[in-house]
Formats: C-alpha cells, sequence, structure tokens
C-alpha cells in the first residue's frame, strides 16, 4: 500500500479491515469493534468533507471523548484518522 | 516515522493563562487542548484575571475587550470606530459573535472545553494567590480543577525533560 511521509493511506477506497490491523499494529493498537465503530464514523464524515475534531467523535454517539482517548491512547484523532485510512487532520481543535 | 518521532521532542507542555479575556483563555485552552490531542502530558494554570476562566458562575461569560483593542474589526473587516466599543452591550455583542463563530468551527465553550483536556489526561490548577485575592472558595471553582496551587507547587508540576512552559 502506498502511505504518503507521515504514513497515511494515499489512496482512501483501498482501505479495508485487514489494512487497519496492520496500521493499527505500528500504532500498538489492537482493534476491536468498538475500534472499528469509530473508524467507520470517521471514513463516512471524511466522505461527507466534514471537518474532523475530537469534538465531533464525542458527540457521535460511539464514543465519548474520554473513550475515544482509551480506544487510541497518545493521540487519537490524529492515530484513528490514520488506521481509518483518511488524511491527516488538519484541525486545531 | 522519523518526522513523528521529531514532532513529539517536546513532552511536556504547562500553559499559563493570567487573562480573562475571552481570547486570552481561548488561546490558553486551544494550546493545552492542543497539547493532549497530541498525546504530551498538558497542564494549565490560570492564575490572576484568568482565573474567571475556571470560576463556574463566569466562565462561560468571558468577554472580548472593545476597548483598547485595535485589532477589532467589523463583520466587513473595516475597523471597529473606537467610540463604538464605549457603547454598553456592544462588547456582550461581540463577544457572543467570537463564540459563534468559533462554534462553528467546533471550538466549545469553556466549561466543554476543559471538559475535553481532563477528558485526554490533562490536568487543570488554579493558583493561590489569585484564589485568596479575590476571595474565591474552592465550590466556585469548575470541578476541572484538580488543584490550587502555590507557584511553587506549579514549577514541580511543570518540570521534567522536554519540558515547556507558555505563558499566554
Amino acid at each position: 500500500m502506498e502511505v504518503t511521509e507521515e504514513g497515511y493511506l494515499q489512496d482512501f477506497n483501498e482501505w479495508n479491515e485487514d489494512i487497519a490491523k496492520e496500521l493499527a499494529q505500528e500504532e500498538g493498537i489492537e482493534l476491536t469493534d468498538d475500534h472499528f465503530k469509530v473508524l467507520n464514523f470517521l471514513r463516512e464524515q471524511y466522505q461527507q468533507e466534514a471537518n474532523l475534531t475530537i469534538r465531533k467523535v464525542g458527540k457521535s454517539g460511539i464514543t465519548d471523548i474520554k473513550g475515544f482517548y482509551k480506544l487510541f491512547p497518545g493521540g487519537p484523532l490524529k492515530k484513528a484518522s490514520r488506521i481509518a485510512g483518511i488524511p491527516k487532520p488538519t484541525s486545531c481543535v | 516515522m522519523e518526522n513523528q518521532e521529531k514532532n513529539h521532542n517536546i513532552k511536556k507542555v504547562s500553559v499559563i493563562c493570567a487573562k480573562g479575556n475571552l481570547e486570552d483563555v481561548y488561546a490558553a485552552l486551544v494550546l493545552a487542548n492542543g497539547a493532549v490531542m497530541d498525546g504530551l502530558e498538558a497542564k494549565v494554570f490560570f492564575t490572576f484575571f484568568g482565573l474567571d476562566a475556571v470560576i463556574k458562575k463566569r466562565m462561560n461569560k468571558l468577554q472580548t475587550a472593545t476597548v483598547g483593542n485595535p485589532a477589532l474589526r467589523m463583520p466587513n473587516g473595516a475597523r471597529m470606530p473606537k467610540l463604538l466599543g464605549l457603547i454598553p452591550g456592544v462588547q456582550k455583542m461581540v463577544s457572543n459573535m467570537m463564540k459563534k463563530q468559533m462554534d462553528e468551527l467546533d471550538v466549545p465553550p469553556v466549561d466543554e472545553f476543559l471538559d475535553m483536556i481532563t477528558a485526554g489526561g490533562g490536568e487543570v490548577y488554579a493558583c493561590k494567590l489569585a484564589v485568596d485575592m479575590f476571595k474565591v472558595s474552592k465550590e466556585d471553582l469548575s470541578e476541572h480543577v484538580s488543584d490550587i496551587l502555590t507557584v511553587g507547587e506549579f514549577y514541580e508540576k511543570a518540570s521534567g525533560e522536554d519540558a515547556q512552559i507558555i505563558f499566554t
């Protein structure tokens, strides 16, 4: 798979669950169903051209902010975006 | 990967907020929350007028100064006439407009912002001197304030390898 210099997937459509697992492994994360719910939400939002923020994930009904940090420790939005195969988030919040 | 390691040279960020203007408080909160978001250890220390940001009754009513703020502009981009800022209600209206614009960018109100910072493991502190000076009690402070610290205690918390202190 082709990735950017920072390790983000080049092609959104190339993504599948196996690739997600591989990317997650690089981040030291073992993916569960709860992780995939967040990843799918991020992919949907990205397709709708939403500006992704931690707050938006917290209001998604899938997980709260605390839960998001627990699922993807040490930089949840960046890590989850990378594993979800979407570009690096550009938001300051 | 090399890039990521470079980004993480800073391991800990401590932000001091000494002013109670909307924009000064938000600068501190954005910096602290941004650190938490990037997996850094983050602490915010509210002192002097910045204490308003953690006083429950005041935290969501912060305002931006319409007097003595030469950068302030009207929605059309023209400079705001100086005398306009003196009219009662104008400062509140301008502040509400700022808050609305920030909300559109997903920047939350102060209490929710503190919620986000602490949810990610960031810590919020109030300054003992300011608490004593403004005669504020612990009950007046937001639940997100984990302690009231002296300056020495703050330095203890802020110290460490690759630690930065930012004064907004």
